[in-house]
């Protein structure tokens, strides 16, 4: 019987090879949309503009606003000279924070009387604001603590440690997921669609009546594609390695083992789907039915800890997730035995329980 | 005065790319008004392609082709309007009624107001589609569908009609209609142009331009063709036992250009009028008679393209002869019903097939056969009733059961990306095929069918001649008991379907139990016993023989087998409305 | 010479029937209506920038008053969630594991480097870097908890003046600083683009498959015809799309519109003319539903969901990036669609963007126009 599935797993894969199509939709669109993605995947607060208006000509405010001009989350310093100049800075996006002294800034300084600065941030682009303003306050109480007479004693000192990813660069944080997302996208398309492809040609019927059964037909299906999903997350990998130098701390030897529990999860759904849909339209519809939750809900864009508890608690069926979380994890934290567990069993899980089903589905189809 | 022809071609040529031959090498015709043109050929070879470029649907590479002095392409507005086109397929919305379709058809080529009225009453009155106008297109039987097609092309009252395969698969009651229908068109001065692969219906148009691999074989009345073969075909009859033996012994030799089984008889056709001496003693020695007949189209067709291939099949000597009882019921269906939904496709049919026969399911597209045929093979679970494969359900088969059966679906299920040499390895794989002696039999397979030449490209783009064999050899590698062909020869030129049937003949001859649907009439003729299936009902079963005997009366002297399908079909109606 | 290039008549019946045949189809009712909402339930639920109870371990190391005191601070916080140890060991694993997202370490001599920071830093920050965006808010609201609570001790205990130096902060826009409020806008503007791929990549596939295709392209029909025949329908089938999504985006999601529905919807049209302009040249190209499918996930989703400017900032993205997001119609929709929620009908910024819709718009149905083949070859 075992040669049989071979047969079965050597034709799919020389039809997958020797397709023309197929060859160049399974290697061009991860690794173009690998490059592109790294560096547009992006939350830091950069290249943004800040806008001045500053009505005090006295040196104090000079110095402030030297001091601001120098920190490095603005690459650009807008001056402006009035009102409806300051608004429109950030009213039409270009600034993201406005900084308003007044006149008497310097001499009430001097004078030891209150004086307001005002700063005004792009609601519509909130989050970065209010990170933005939180940088503004730093520099804004170094300057004020400098200001007030008495020794220079200094603010207390806060010593902060981003441990794993010291320089927090998105990038060690977007390739491991994007390790995940792509090779959920192309398992997807070698499972789901291939099935019912094959189905609309016919020559699944031809399958059927031969003295293979349909957990064989359906492992003549699921081996290829776990094969070359893997081969697919190896060349990603690489590339995350060799060429975006993420650095590699965990084991890679449980890498893969978490990548074959991941992609066996993402055939059985695969196969679920192309058991349910008659059609390849259907199937279709099916796997973006699939893809589009999942990525979303994964932690990519959004970080499961801003969810509402119930939603957050639903996400442990997203094998996507659980996926994201191991190639963080051995990526960059080396993360231990028993987290990586916590998150291959569910894949397991959902393997093992979606094969049921696209399994008992094909024999009730068909006897 | 001559007329001016409606549709005039002149060295029409047209390649594709990626194909290494030309679709269409120099053809010439002229349709006359108020003629049908037959234009006839297997699959593949240029009707629609020659079809097309009457519509303007294709560039011409070179030559002309001229509707009414226009040309398609440059003068497109005026030649459209002149002319009406249903493609293979009919051209219909399925998910709008037949109303709905004619509206956007009739809005697509300008008719309106009152114009439009007159002609929509004219047009459902001549389908007799009128009490179906409210039913999704979907819905309606492919003898409605295909009335349908040819209404909307009507619309616009156009000149020249053309009609890709318009009686493909459909019953033959409704076929002849169609006949019917457009023998009333060319009455008003209408030019068709009718092309098809049957090569009967050759015979009931006025003139005939036959194809074959893009070439033009021949131009001209389907009578003139006929008359070369005159005084080189007889019929044989009166044969008592092992027909398909004379039949493979009489094709081996050099003096038979062609031969087929008609029922009980064979229809031979020799090289040499004279060679009917040796035939009379061949014939003898089975106590059969021979009697000169009127050449068929079809004959002159197989001697234009050189005569049928030899009758011994190298593929059955290699098999082993099967052994079984005499009588043993190999195939059999017992009330086999199934309903999709409110919507019965079969009902109750039952039959049984003995071993070591060939069974045919005839029937037209929708009859039922393919649901049949399907609930056969374990492909289908049947609503109730069982099918029985060497008595066990193959849905329930162990493996075992099903290593002894072949299958061969429809349009030949191959891998597509795969060489001939992959899908072979595949097949031989699946079916338990191992190492030395899976070697040898792919290679027996090259062999045998001619491989060798084709083994380099991909199965999809292969010729469909070589194609049918290929999957014949994927069938037949495991050396099962039992062949079940889904339409096997559906499409393919005549002298292909011959070696075919050679084959299984042959196959036949070892022991082999056959199986096979079809919806042309003279395939059926070389069944041992068929079944005729019609809207789910099997309404006889018996061999081709005793069915057309069995409506012969004042009228139907010598009914064929398509008149004998047509009369039973008519009783069977009778008798339902009765009951 | 084809005729009168577009003929009323010949589009009414085109329309018509792509109405009878989208009327009797399920599928586009399903990609039309149930998928938008579905994704904008999952977006609106599932995607959020504002963090709220993170949780933090605090490792107090001394127990004297004013560290407890701090840590209360952090307690009571509504950011946090506060696990309080003594061992910076407890909760290292935990960190490392993704159980915490910081720690926060309160020396020892907590109370003396208050005073002299030459002794060291007074409170130790440490959060998973393997999460950026969370990392920098942690970084962020600690810092900015030991700001608020240093300056709380120095009112109390008297010794500096109130502040000279007062800042008043204001948002313009979304004064309510809830990431919904323009999260959701752009998801808007990704399920558009995502549901105008899916509707006509499938489409003209579709037609040809079923063979259809040849018998239009035998009559009259003109190819201008052929494309806003197929247009049409779907507009409006992604206007209702669009609708459905505004009701439950207000309704559901109380995200504000400040801008007016005539701009909103003018905008809308736009972009719906060049995403079904996409759908439809892919389709027209291909002819084959199981590419047009890929297509449409590949190219449409993706591209929408991370180069638009949605979530992720195009001005951060390096500069060779952000020339390739100009190339992205849904960037220039989520645009109009943030501005036009949030801020109004502000048409500096709008009529850019729809100018910039526009071309994409013709150079999309210019596409459709020559891929729609008016012969087979």
């Amino acid at each position: 019987m075992l040669l049989r599935l071979r047969a079965l797993v050597i034709k799919e894969i020389l039809a997958l090879v020797r397709d023309p199509r197929s060859r160049i939709v399974l290697i061009m669109p991860p690794l173009i949309q690998l490059f592109i993605f790294s560096f547009a995947a992006t939350l830091e607060v950069r290249n943004n503009s800040l806008a001045v208006w500053n009505e005090d000509a006295g040196a104090a405010s000079a110095e402030l606003v030297q001091r601001i001009g120098s920190m490095g989350t603005f690459e650009e310093v807008a001056y402006v000279h009035d009102e409806s100049a300051f608004n429109r800075q950030v009213d039409y996006q270009k600034s993201l924070l406005g900084i308003h002294i007044p006149q008497d800034f310097s001499s009430s300084l001097a004078a030891g009387t209150p004086t307001t600065i005002q700063v005004v941030a792009d609601g519509r682009r909130s989050n970065s604001g209010q990170i933005a303003l939180g940088y503004l306050s730093e520099v804004l109480e170094d300057f004020q603590a400098d200001m007030e007479p008495g020794p220079a004693a200094g603010a207390p000192a806060v010593a902060v440690r981003h441990w794993f990813n010291p320089n927090l660069h998105y990038f060690w944080f977007v390739v491991p997921s994007l390790v995940a997302i792509l090779t959920t996208i192309m398992t997807m398309i070698v499972t789901a669609l291939s099935l019912s492809r094959e189905r609309e040609l016919g020559t699944f019927e031809q399958l059927m009546v031969s003295p293979l059964t349909p957990s064989y037909i359906l492992a003549g299906k699921a081996i290829p594609a776990f094969f070359v999903a893997m081969a697919e997350a190896s060349l990603i990998v690489f590339f995350a390695v060799f060429v975006f130098h993420i650095p590699l701390q965990g084991s890679v030897l449980l890498l893969y083992l978490t990548m074959a529990a991941y992609i066996l999860s993402l055939v059985g759904i695969g196969l679920f789907i192309s058991a349910l849909c008659a059609t390849q339209q259907q199937a279709i519809l099916g796997v973006f039915s699939f893809v589009l939750p999942a990525v979303l809900l994964s932690g990519f864009a959004g970080p499961v800890d801003n969810m509402p508890d119930w939603l957050a608690r639903l996400t442990v069926v997203n094998p996507l997730l659980h996926f994201k979380e191991i190639c963080k994890g051995i990526f960059l934290k080396d993360i231990s035995l028993h987290a990586i567990w916590s998150h291959t069993w569910p894949m397991l899980v959902l393997a093992v329980l979606n094969t049921s089903a696209a399994l008992a589905i094909f024999r009730r189809k068909f006897s | 005065m001559p007329e001016k022809p409606i549709l005039e071609i002149e060295g029409l040529c047209k390649s594709f790319p990626g194909l290494d031959h030309r679709a269409l090498e120099p053809v010439d015709a002229e349709v006359p008004p108020g003629r049908i043109m037959g234009l006839v050929g297997p699959d593949g070879a240029g009707k629609t392609t020659l079809l097309r470029l009457a519509a303007g649907l294709l560039t011409p590479e070179a030559g002309s082709v001229r509707v009414l002095g226009l040309d398609p392409l440059r003068d497109a507005a005026r030649a459209r309007e002149l002319t009406g086109y249903m493609p293979q397929k009919f051209g219909l919305y399925e998910d709008l009624t037949v109303m709905e379709n004619l509206d956007l058809y009739a809005d697509l080529r300008g008719l309106t107001g009152e114009a439009r009225d007159e002609r929509f009453e004219t047009v459902l009155h001549f389908s007799e589609l009128k009490p179906f106008s409210g039913r999704r297109a979907g819905a309606l039987s492919g003898g409605m569908k295909q009335k349908l097609g040819l209404a909307c092309a009507l619309l616009s009252r156009p000149k020249l009609l053309l009609l890709d395969e318009p009686s493909v698969g459909v019953d033959p009651v409704s076929r002849r209609e169609l006949w019917r229908m457009v023998h009333e068109l060319i009455q008003e001065g209408i030019g068709v142009v009718w092309s098809t692969a049957y090569l009967d219906e050759a015979e009931l148009c006025d003139q005939v331009v036959l194809l074959s691999g893009g070439r033009m074989l021949y131009n001209g009345p389907p009578r003139e063709l006929a008359e070369r073969v005159r005084e080189r075909c007889f019929r044989i009859s009166g044969i008592t036992t092992g027909r398909r033996r004379l039949l493979t012994r009489l094709l081996d030799r050099e003096e038979v250009v062609d031969g087929v089984i008609e029922g009980a008889n064979l229809r031979i056709v020799l090289r040499e009028p004279d060679e009917r001496t040796m035939l009379e003693s061949e014939a003898g020695e089975k106590s059969g008679t021979v009697h000169p007949v009127e050449p068929r189209f079809e004959d002159a067709f197989v001697d234009l393209l050189g005569g049928a291939p030899p009758g011994t099949s190298a593929l059955a000597e290699k098999i082993e002869e099967k052994r079984h009882g005499e009588d043993a019921r190999v195939v059999e269906a017992r009330e086999l019903t199934k309903r999709f939904g409110d919507f019965t496709a079969t009902r109750a049919v039952s039959f049984g097939v003995r071993a070591g026969e060939i069974f045919g399911l005839l029937g037209p597209n929708g009859a039922g056969k393919s649901t049949t045929f399907k609930m056969m093979c374990g492909l289908l679970k049947p609503s109730s009733g069982e099918a029985l494969v060497s008595g066990t359900s193959l849905s329930h088969a162990p493996g075992e059961a099903r290593q002894k059966v072949g299958y061969m679906a429809q349009k030949f299920s191959l891998y597509g990306m795969l060489n001939a040499r992959q899908n072979l390895e595949f097949f031989s794989g699946v079916y338990g095929l191992r190492g030395k002696a899976r070697r040898k039999r792919v290679d027996e397979m090259i062999e045998l069918f001619g491989l060798a030449d084709y083994l380099g490209q991909s199965s999809e783009k292969l010729p469909l001649g070589i194609k049918q064999r290929l999957a014949l050899a994927c069938a037949v590698m495991h050396t099962p008991d039992i062949l079940f062909l889904d339409e096997p020869t559906s499409g393919v030129d005549p002298v292909t379907r011959r070696e075919f049937w050679s084959h299984i003949n042959g196959l036949v001859r070892k022991g082999v139990t056959i199986m096979v649907t079809t919806h042309f009439m003279d395939e059926a003729e070389y069944c041992d016993r068929i079944g005729l299936m019609f809207r789910g009902d099997m309404i006889a079963i018996d061999t081709p023989h005793a069915l057309k005997e069995s409506v012969v009366s004042k009228d139907l002297e010598k009914p064929t087998l398509e008149d004998a399908f047509i009369e039973l079909i008519q009783r069977w109606r009778d008798r339902k409305e009765v009951a | 010479m084809d005729g009168p290039p577009i003929s009323a008549r010949r589009v009414r019946a085109l329309v018509k029937k792509e109405f009878h045949q989208i009327a009797r189809d399920p599928s586009s009712i399903l990609i039309a209506v149930i998928i938008p909402l579905l994704l904008l339930f999952i977006f609106g639920y599932g995607l959020s920038l504002d963090s709220h109870d993170l949780r933090l371990g605090v490792v107090l190391e001394s127990s004297d008053t004013e560290a407890r005191d701090f840590g209360a601070a952090l307690t009571g916080s509504d950011y946090f969630v506060v696990d309080t140890g003594h061992d910076i060991r407890e909760f290292s694993d935990r960190l490392r594991d993704g159980h915490l997202r910081g720690i926060v370490v309160i020396p020892e001599d907590f109370a003396v480097r208050l005073t002299d920071p030459g002794k060291g830093p007074a409170i130790q920050i440490i959060s998973d870097g393997s999460e950026p965006q969370l990392a920098a808010f942690v970084e962020n609201y600690v810092k900015g908890a030991f700001r608020v609570w240093l300056r709380q001790r120095q009112i109390e205990s008297g010794r500096v003046m109130p502040p000279a130096l007062q800042i008043e902060q204001r948002f313009r826009y979304n004064p309510s600083l809830r990431s919904r409020n323009f999260l959701i806008p752009g998801s808007i503007a990704v399920i558009m683009t995502v549901v105008g791929a899916l509707l006509t990549a499938l489409v003209v596939a579709r037609e040809w498959e079923r063979g259809t295709m040849e018998a239009l392209l035998a009559s009259p029909v003109t190819r201008a015809e052929l494309v806003i025949g197929k247009f049409i329908p779907y507009f409006f089938l992604g206007l209702g799309s669009f609708t459905v999504c505004l009701l439950l985006a207000i309704l559901v999601f109380r995200v504000p519109l400040v801008g007016s529905l005539p701009a909103l919807y003018a905008v809308t049209c736009l972009f719906l003319l060049t995403a079904l302009g996409l759908g439809l040249t892919i389709s027209a190209a291909t002819k084959d539903q199981f590419v047009a499918a890929q297509i449409a996930l590949n190219a449409a989703f993706l591209p929408a969901f991370i180069l638009s400017g949605f979530v992720f900032e195009i001005k951060s993205m390096p500069m060779w990036i952000q020339v390739i997001t100009f190339f992205i119609p849904a960037r220039y929709f989520v645009d109009s669609l943030k501005t036009l929620f949030l801020a109004g009908d502000v048409w500096s910024i709008l009529l850019p963007d729809m100018l910039l819709l526009s071309l994409t718009t013709i150079i999309f149905l210019a596409l459709t126009a020559r891929n729609m083949a008016r012969r087979l070859d």
